[in-house]
Order: structure tokens, then sequence, then C-alpha cells
């Protein structure tokens, strides 16, 4: 069943209703040793979206994080969700976000269950005393990633993929129409890389938004309706067919990518001239063909699923 | 028989053992939360850095306890805002702080020679304790138990992971604040029991024996309290009979007991993690 369309009885109809959406305008943030770690950013999601924030390390995907979650004030510019402030709409908890696995304290004396049932918090009463319809969405949203059979272990005790699923079991129980997800493909095996995928394509037809950083190039088409290319200031934003290209890639990235040109007459002996370029930052590699036609979208594996 | 009662039978070590145990369960409950941070230094860098509070407080004749809670306060908050604005480790943040803070109280203790004996400060004096202290320690551990034990998920929340209490409509910055505060002010009430030298022990060592016994959260408060407040209580009532400092005795008995965890604890002793190896086809979680 889909928990994200079943509304329990605490669900505020307003809640449910509201359509996620995230604009940030002109957004510059600046920390205080005096680097300006994002420059002007804007760009804009609708509901129904699964956004692919790509960019090198440093080039500020942490930063809009952080600026969308109220953790830095930018300097000027602003961040609005759902048509709110951001303070003000992760009050309402319209926000559910997927820590980097860098980020958790995987000692914390915490199981899987208590995890999850962190995210029933902003649903709670004062004293945070879950209710039965409290305990139901932990059940269901362990049951919807795997994980009901290490609901009793601690934290530390998992598998890099397992860690990943328990956190945005999190996010699922936690309901925020918007979800943010930090690096949700490193150190997980392809099992739970296909598995997330999955999840987040049922949460775009549920009406969802998601930004995904990730330094996965060669899923983005696979998943990624919409792409925001960063490096200080935002390269390229909008669908990914027309913002995903070897041109937009390469400014992003510069000199940083692994980059393979293989051309017609290296590849094969015959008249065929089209070449195959491949980009790769030393995860899956994206892979475009053709000769000069770098503004064009590139090649999608329909096969996905069948690799696990 | 008879014998053992003695204790009960005399005022001041009634209450010696009550205030010990409503200390001891606090500096427990708090301990939880600081060892799970890098922190569990803290208690002792604010024993010593309420010297110059207790100094200054004696200048301007104004209560003992509220110069000591301000200097403590005050040293807690410097500590979290180093921390936010710099790279630097909690150790050498906590370090830098109450150094500073225990020097300046050293200076103007020897300028301008106080009434309270540094002595007294480093080691309690919870035999000769006054019916006014008596009042102000039940009054401080009794308001802070109170507002952790209905906060305690939110505070579990910001120590384990801060971006995500936002997302819940938790203030991290807030809850840190109140958290610090009430460590500020049940270190002054420690110190009055125990001493500064023993105040870190109350706030380090019951926490990380329950840490050895249990892998929730909920359970590991309540473990530590209990030790707490059993070690607190049980110490002072030892005291009488061994004839030596309460301090001593409490925390004696709190380092045996996170011995015993530390060979016996079910999953984190050593005995486990021993006969763990020893059958190495049961699946080692």
């Amino acid at each position: 069943m889909s928990l994200v369309a079943a509304k329990g009885p605490r669900t505020s109809i307003a809640k449910a209703d509201v359509a996620a959406s995230l604009s940030v305008r002109d957004v510059t943030v600046a920390y205080s040793n005096g680097v300006v770690a994002l420059r002007d950013a804007s760009f804009d999601l609708g509901p129904g979206t699964i956004c692919g924030l790509v960019g090198v390390n440093g080039s500020g995907k942490s930063t809009l994080f952080k600026a969308i979650m109220g953790f830095v004030d930018p300097r000027h510019g602003e961040v609005r969700i759902a048509g709110l402030p951001a303070a003000e709409a992760l009050k309402r908890g319209y926000v559910a976000y997927v820590p980097q696995s860098e980020e958790v304290d995987w000692n914390f004396p915490v199981l899987v269950e208590d995890v999850v049932m962190m995210g029933r918090y902003g649903h709670m009463n004062f004293l945070r005393i879950p209710s039965a319809e409290d305990k139901r969405k932990v059940d269901e949203a362990l049951e919807r990633l795997g994980m009901s059979g290490y609901r009793h272990c601690q934290i530390g005790e998992l598998s890099g993929g397992q860690k990943k699923r328990v956190f945005l079991a999190r996010a699922l129980a936690q309901e925020g129409r918007i979800i943010l997800l930090d690096e949700p493909f490193t150190g997980v095996d392809v099992k739970t890389e296909v598995a997330i995928v999955d999840l987040l394509r049922q949460l775009r037809e549920n009406g969802h938004l998601m930004l995904v950083s990730t330094h996965n190039l060669g899923s983005v088409p696979d998943f990624c309706d919409h792409v925001v290319l960063l490096n200080r200031v935002v390269l390229a934003a909008g669908p990914t067919a027309r913002t995903f290209t070897q041109k937009n890639l390469e400014r992003a990235f510069g000199g940083v990518l692994r980059h393979f040109r293989l051309e017609g007459g290296e590849l094969h002996a015959d008249e065929d001239r089209r070449r195959v370029t491949v980009l790769s930052d030393d995860e899956r590699p994206v892979v475009f063909y053709g000769d000069e036609r770098s503004d064009e979208e590139p090649l999608h594996r329909k096969n996905r699923e069948d690799e696990s | 028989m008879s014998e053992l009662l003695v204790p009960f039978a005399y005022e001041y070590m009634l209450k010696a053992m009550f205030v010990s145990a409503l200390v001891g369960g606090v500096c427990a409950f708090l301990s939880a939360y600081l060892m799970l941070k890098g922190w569990s230094l803290m208690g002792d860098a604010l024993g010593h850095a309420v010297v110059p509070g207790v100094a200054a407080a004696y200048l301007m004749k104004v209560p003992y306890a509220a110069g000591a809670f301000f200097a403590g306060l005050l040293a807690a908050i410097g500590m979290a805002v180093v921390k936010q604005h710099t790279r630097l480790r909690e150790d050498a943040i906590i370090g830098l702080v109450f150094t500073s803070f225990f020097a300046a109280g050293l200076l103007m203790a020897s300028i301008n020679p106080t009434a309270v004996n540094i002595q007294t400060i480093a080691l309690g004096n919870i035999l000769g304790i006054s019916d006014e202290d008596v009042w102000q320690v039940v009054i401080i551990s009794g308001v802070s138990l109170t507002i952790l034990i209905l906060k305690w998920r939110d505070l579990m929340v910001v120590f384990f992971n801060e971006s995500h209490a936002r997302t819940v409509g938790l203030n991290p910055w807030a809850l840190k604040i109140l958290f610090f505060t009430l460590l500020a002010a049940c270190t002054v009430a420690a110190l009055q029991t125990v001493g500064a030298c023993l105040v870190i022990a109350m706030v380090v060592t019951p926490g990380a024996t329950a840490y050895l016994l249990t892998d929730r959260f909920g359970r590991l408060l309540v473990l530590s309290v209990a030790l707490g407040v059993t070690t607190g209580f049980v110490g002072a009532y030892i005291s009488y009979f061994v004839d030596g400092a309460t301090g001593g005795v409490i925390v004696t008995l709190q380092t045996l007991l996170f011995l015993a965890a530390f060979f016996l604890a079910p999953k984190h002793g050593r005995l486990a993690a021993r006969r763990r190896a020893a059958a190495p086809s049961e699946p080692a979680l």
C-alpha cells in the first residue's frame, strides 16, 4: 500500500494537500571566513519532481541544503518552501532530510525503530509520546523499506545500504512533502540503490518533491526529471533532457571528471564516424553518443532493474 | 543489625544521603548526553569555571551560588560559541575555556582573599551542609529533573541529528542553551555536595556505565539515573562507617560499578566479547 496516500485521522488536510514546491531566489551564502560558498543561486521546482543536484565536492551542494533548511542565513536572497519562508515550512514539517552517512554518529545508542520514530516527532504532542498511529506509520515505513527484520538492531550494526534505508524510512514516516537526500547512493549496494530509486519514483507519483545530491552521474538521467548543476553558482537548471548535457557537465566539472572520448576509428574498422564520450567521477559514468551534438541528452539505460 | 541503622538516626546523615542521591541522579541524567558528544569533561570544566563567579560574588556581596551559576553558564555558552565558529575539537575548547576561567578565579581569590575556602569548593562539604543549602540543592535538582523528564526526547534528537531536529520543528540552539543552563545549575548544586574534583565523575561515570549495558537511549537514561541515585545514597551511607570523604566514597562506588559493567555487560562486556570470539559460528551482531 502507499504509505504516502494513506491519511491518518491526525494528518491535517492542509498538510496533505499542500503542493510541494521549492523556490530558491538569488541565494548567496558566505561563511564567516569570507568564503562565498554559493552566489546568486536561483531555481524553481514543483510537485512530482525528482531533481538531481550535481557538482564537484565543494561546489556548494551541502551549502544549498543548509540554506534550504535554514542552518545558514543567506547574505541575500530567499528560499521559499511551499510558498512559505523556509523556517515556517520546517516548523510545519513539510521538509524531511536524509543525511549523508558521515553526518550520523553510528555509535549513538538508538535502535532502528527509534530512529524511524524520530521522524514522527513533528506529529506528536509536547511530551513526544508515540500514539498508535505513530507506531503504525513507523511499522509501515520499515516494512516498505524491507527493514522490519532489523528494527531492534542498534544502527551501527547495519550494512551501508541498510543504514541508508533506515533514514529513508524516517523520511517516509515523517511524511514531509519535500525530501532532501544528501548523497543517498554513496556506499550503497546495487540492490539498495534500485530500491531507493523505485521508492523515489513512487513518491514522485504521489506528488512529492525530492532534491537528490549525487556523484552518481550515470543514474541521473534514469530517475531525475530535473537537474541543477552547481559550481558555486547555478550553471544550469531545468528538465534533465535539456540540462544534463555533455556541454553543461563539462562546465560543471571542468577537468575534474575522467573523460574518455572514443572515436569511430578506435571502436571499429568501418566508415561509421560516430563517437562515444564517457564522463565519470569514479562512480557510475555517464555516456554520450554522437559527434559534436553535445547539447543532447545522454543515453538512458532502460534495463537498470535487471542489473540487480 | 541496629548498628547498620545508626546513620538513619542522625539528621545530618539523612540529609547527606538524600541530597547525594538527588544530585547523583540529576548529574547522571546529564552524563548520558555529555558522554555521547565528547563533552564529558565539561562537568570538570564547569566545576573549575565557577571559581571566579564565587570570588566575584564575594566582592559584590551577592549569594555565592548566583555567582557560581553565572560563571558556569558563561563558560558553557562560551564553549558552545567557540565550537560553533571554529574547527577546534571539543577537548581543546573545553581545556581552553576552563583554564582561563579557573586562572581568573585564582587571581581574583589571591588579590582579594575570599571567605570561601578553595578547599571547600574542591571537596564539597556534604556533612556540614546548611538547611538553606539543602533547599537550594533540592530546588535546583527538582526543577532540572522535571525539565529533563519532559524534554529528554527533544534533547536526544538534537544530540543525535541536529538537521533532522530542525525538520521536525525543534530549535536546536534553544534546546542546547537549555541543556547547558541545567548543566551549570546542577554543577553548582553538585559542588556543595561532592566538590569540584568529583563533579567530573558524577557527570561521566553513570552514563558511561549505562552505555555498556544498553543500546536504547531511553533505557540508558533510566539505568544511568538509577546508578547515580543508588551510588549517591549508598555512598553517603557507607561514608559514615569508613569515616571517609563522602564524595570519594560515592565516586569509588561508581567506578566499581563501571568495572563490573566493563567485564560483565551482557553484550558489550569483555566476557561476552570473549564468548563470541570463542564461538565464531554464532553471528556476531
